[in-house]
């Protein structure tokens, strides 16, 4: 193993300065260097999606990138969604639409979504399926994430 | 008292769980951290079957940042992990211990654990430890005959009778006979958060604390502390964020023990994350079993006797469940058809591959495939349409309650309410039935392969025998329930607080409630058998109305007005002959009754039942196969479901469509496999295929509330698991349609391979 790096992950807007082994991956380094433990962890081989974040507004498995990869990067993680006690138009949908139960997979669609969203804003209906087909829920069956991103997509073009 | 109003059961209100989950400060087993933690590092069995020769750690050791490596020896002293359900005499011996001892019994089987200071260092070292063995050869079939399981032992466990009538005379005299032989792969919850623990021994309070907990934490506290020899009082279980359980999670496992057993003797915390690999290896795989079963008929197709012989392949050691999945499956299987003779033996076999539990319908998603596959093949046989004859054989509401001469899990079997042919012709309605197969034979017609099936099924749900819930108010009016229930995410905090609202008066929204924690309960049995809604949620109820009926006594004497003029509405006590006179809040009354020597506005209710209480439903299925590929679209699917009451239709909704889903799983994807030496093949989410939101079909859900449980006052059962039972059923109807072949499927589940196989059939049938 050779020695530690130091760099620096901007989270939601603040610099946390960390040292890591190169071997360490990005989702690690969020949750443990960083403290922010709302990106989860699910199959560290970048089937499942539930530790997916946004690297300069784009979706990324942070269990297939290193840390070092993401130095002065831009990450975005399901922390920063809400603004204050308001949440986001897509985590509001997601309550309305019962579009979670055991919440483990939530985060990563959530971050999933916003950054296709904020690229895409008039993608189809065949097209969300496909992106939400890259990621894994085990309780909902989908059917309600599928209702809760239509009706985020729907509030999105009426504002 | 005026009569309760009912303003929160019934009605889809939002989740109380939501916020925290949705920004991302859940607390999952992960998020959990001590400081000086350590982390653990199992090393894990990389052979099917073998002699132990020995364990080499040195190289381990050496490595900066190891604490400790443990094999066998170091854990001696803690027994084998006992029996949570159908503990029948003489399987102690096939129980698992914490790490193996001389024999090696499936690939993932725990050989020696790593203690070191991060989890990276823990994994290098694992990756040195050196396990020398001797190979042996591996059962990898339960059908083949019993092999030496240890010394003096066989492979088959276990042998399961269940049974009732005159069988062979029913043979002798039945019109027709139909046999078949068919096969339930081998699948299981794979929830999204593998499992995680974190252990410490807090010295101030002499308390062992683990974190992690879930499904069943009260039974697993008093094992763990009888196996590790400490007082009940100084262990404590603790549940956070759970990511799905599914039955197989919050089980009792050796990662449980040696976390526990290493904080203890270590004096610091030990943290252990499972991977992916490890989850499929070593958390409870599920489901495996092949069926042969004969029914005899009469000339009009109404079934005499069912006889089924089936082996459950049930991996390498008899785990907390023992022989559940196998009585279960020979309980139920019989369904909601009047069976006047029946037959089920069980054979309970080991093989070496990762031992089986519970899934979430155990028993009952193979049972029903089973069942409706022989339903079908009798429909087939004697020329009638299968609607029809299912019609003639089910339960009549004139027999219910029904009794069974079955029992399973301590209870004997009585359907308690229901009207199957009432919710068949709903469905049937609501699918529009003749009008959907006329458009199915058209497009059949047109060449293409477009199927519809319809299956029944009957749950069980509300497993007792009892439950225990404490509600209190507080002097600043907050109202908490303290339950022993357990949360595997499925809403029982919005569940149990509309239950609460309605009985006290108060609103739902800001009730506290409380589960998986054994320092706040003496007294839980957690999250399985789809009971929290029915044990938890009564033993709420109870416990609301009798801190109503306080308050209200309270108030009565301090507002001077009849009991019985007093209402508690939005958490004030008013008048009810004068709405704008004076009232008190509860919180008011709380702080008046605070030195009352029992204890203030407080109370707690026990719900009791020696039966279980059984929804059923029927699915129904549309699927398109792929000539080409072999591949099925679901193009649409239906569930109806009569749960007697549901407490709340959006939750009990989502039950249904995500057991819809991972029956589908069950029927279409999931499969863990192995290879001839007991490799297994399936150890990604690359092999092991979970569905996405590409093959979710819409999923139309009909909730029925026609038969309440006469078991309970508010009539309830339970929705765990109805939306996963017939799912393999179903499927396997639909594409025998699509396909125009009647009982071609015949195992689960049905990979595109298989499907092909049935088309190459179809083309050039075997010469007979």
């Amino acid at each position: 193993m050779s020695g530690k790096r130091d760099i620096v992950l901007s989270v939601n807007g603040r610099d946390y300065k960390i040292q890591v082994e190169p071997r360490r991956t990005l989702v690690d380094a969020i949750r443990e260097d960083c403290g922010l433990t709302g990106t989860h962890i699910g199959c560290e081989h970048g089937v499942c999606g539930a530790c997916t974040v946004l690297v300069d507004g784009a979706a990324v498995r942070s269990c297939l990138m290193f840390a070092v990869q993401a130095d002065k990067k831009t990450i975005r993680t399901v922390e920063g969604l809400a603004a204050g006690d308001e949440l986001s138009v897509l985590q509001r949908a997601f309550m309305e639409h019962h579009g979670l139960q055991c919440g483990f997979c939530t985060p990563g669609f959530l971050m999933l979504i916003t950054g296709v969203l904020e690229r895409e804003p008039d993608i189809g209906d065949e097209e969300l399926i496909d992106v939400l087909a890259s990621n894994l829920c085990r309780c909902t069956g989908y059917q309600n994430i599928i209702k809760a991103v239509r009706a985020a997509v729907q509030e999105r073009r009426a504002k | 008292m005026a009569d309760v109003k009912q303003k929160f059961v019934g009605r889809s209100v939002l989740r109380l769980e939501d916020r925290p989950l949705l920004t991302g400060a859940g607390r999952f087993a992960a998020d959990t951290s001590f400081p000086g933690q350590m982390h653990m590092r199992v090393v894990r069995s990389a052979h099917a079957h073998a002699r132990l020769v020995a364990v080499r750690t040195a190289d381990a050791a050496a490595l900066p940042g190891v604490h400790a490596i443990w094999t066998a020896a170091d854990v001696a002293y803690i027994p084998p992990i006992d029996f949570r359900l159908t503990k029948l005499v003489g399987l102690e011996p096939y129980r698992q211990r914490a790490l193996a001892t001389d024999r090696l019994r499936y690939v993932g089987e725990p050989v020696a654990a790593v203690f070191a200071d991060t989890s990276y260092v823990a994994e290098d070292a694992a990756e040195l430890v050196q396990v020398d063995v001797e190979e042996l050869a591996p059962v990898l079939d339960a059908l083949q005959v019993p092999q030496e399981f240890a010394a003096g032992l066989g492979t088959e466990a276990a042998v399961i009778r269940k049974g009732f009538g005159d069988v062979d005379a029913a043979f002798r005299n039945a019109h027709t006979l139909v046999e078949l032989d068919l096969a339930v792969g081998r699948h299981s919850g794979v929830p999204m958060e593998t499992r995680g623990l974190i252990a410490r021994h807090d010295d101030v309070r002499d308390v062992l604390e683990l974190y992690g907990a879930a499904k069943v934490p009260h039974w697993n506290r008093a094992q763990i502390a009888r196996m590790l020899g400490r007082p009940l009082e100084s262990v404590q279980l603790y549940e956070g964020h759970v990511g799905g359980g599914f039955g197989v999670r919050g089980e009792l496992y050796p990662e449980d023990l040696l976390v526990c057993a290493a904080a203890l003797k270590f004096a610091r915390p030990v943290k252990w994350i499972e991977d992916r690999r490890e989850h499929l290896l070593a958390t409870n795989h599920s489901r495996q079993q092949r069926h042969r079963i004969r029914a005899a008929v009469d000339a009009a197709g109404r079934i005499l006797a069912i006889d089924d012989e089936f082996f459950t392949d049930q991996g390498a050691y008899l785990r907390t469940h023992a022989a559940t999945v196998t009585d279960l499956t020979a309980a139920m299987l019989p369904g909601p058809y009047h069976v006047p003779a029946y037959r089920a033996v069980g054979h309970v076999r080991l093989t070496n591959k990762t031992p089986c539990g519970t899934y979430r319908a155990p028993g009952r998603y193979e049972g029903t495939f089973i069942r409706e596959r022989l339903v079908d093949a009798i429909a087939t046989r004697m020329g009638i349409d299968p609607i029809e004859l299912r019609r003639r054989n089910l339960i009549a509401p004139t027999q219910i309650p029904y009794r069974r001469t079955l029992d399973t899990l301590g209870t004997d079997i009585e359907l308690d309410s229901g009207d199957y042919a009432g919710l068949l012709d709903k469905t049937l309605a609501h699918l529009d039935w003749p009008a959907l197969q006329r458009r199915l034979a058209e497009r059949r017609a047109a060449g293409q392969l477009v199927g519809a099936g319809l299956v029944m099924f009957v749950e069980k749900t509300g497993l007792g025998p009892r439950d225990l819930a404490r509600v209190s108010v507080n002097g600043d009016g907050a109202v908490e329930v303290v339950t022993g229930a357990a949360s595997v995410g499925q809403g029982v905090e919005t569940v149990i607080a509309q239950i609460c609202a309605d009985a006290l008066g108060v609103d739902y929204a800001g009730i506290r409630v409380v589960h998986g924690q054994t320092d706040r309960i003496e007294f839980g049995m957690g999250a399985f058998a789809s009971r929290v809604t029915v044990m938890t949620g009564e033993a709420t109820r109870i416990a609301a109305a009798k801190v109503r009926a306080k308050a209200v006594e309270a108030a009565a004497e301090l507002m001077q007005a009849l009991a019985d003029r007093l209402d508690v509405i939005d958490g004030r006590v008013v008048r009810t002959d004068a709405p704008e006179g004076s009232s008190m809040t509860l919180g008011e009354i709380a702080r008046r009754l605070a030195a009352s020597p029992d204890g203030g506005l407080c109370a707690e209710g026990w719900f009791q039942t020696d039966h279980m209480n059984y929804p059923y439903g029927v699915h129904a299925a549309v699927v398109a196969v792929d000539r080409d590929t072999g591949g099925i679209a679901v193009e649409r699917y239906l569930v109806a479901f009569d749960l007697g009451k549901a407490v709340n239709p959006m939750l009990v909704e989502g039950q249904l469509v995500g057991g819809v889903l991972q029956g589908l799983g069950g029927a279409l994807y999931e499969e863990f496999r192995y290879d001839e030496r007991g490799e297994p093949l399936s150890v990604t989410f690359a092999d092991y295929l979970l569905p996405t939101a590409r093959e979710a079909p819409p999923v139309d859900v009909l909730i029925c509330e026609d038969a309440p449980s006469p078991l309970n006052p508010l009539g309830l059962k339970g929705a765990g698991e109805g939306g996963a039972s017939a799912v393999g059923a179903a499927i396997a109807t639909a594409i025998d349609a699509a396909l125009d072949m009647p009982g071609a499927v015949s195992e689960l589940p049905v990979t595109p391979q298989r499907l092909r196989e049935m088309l190459r059939m179809k083309q050039t049938p075997p010469s007979s």
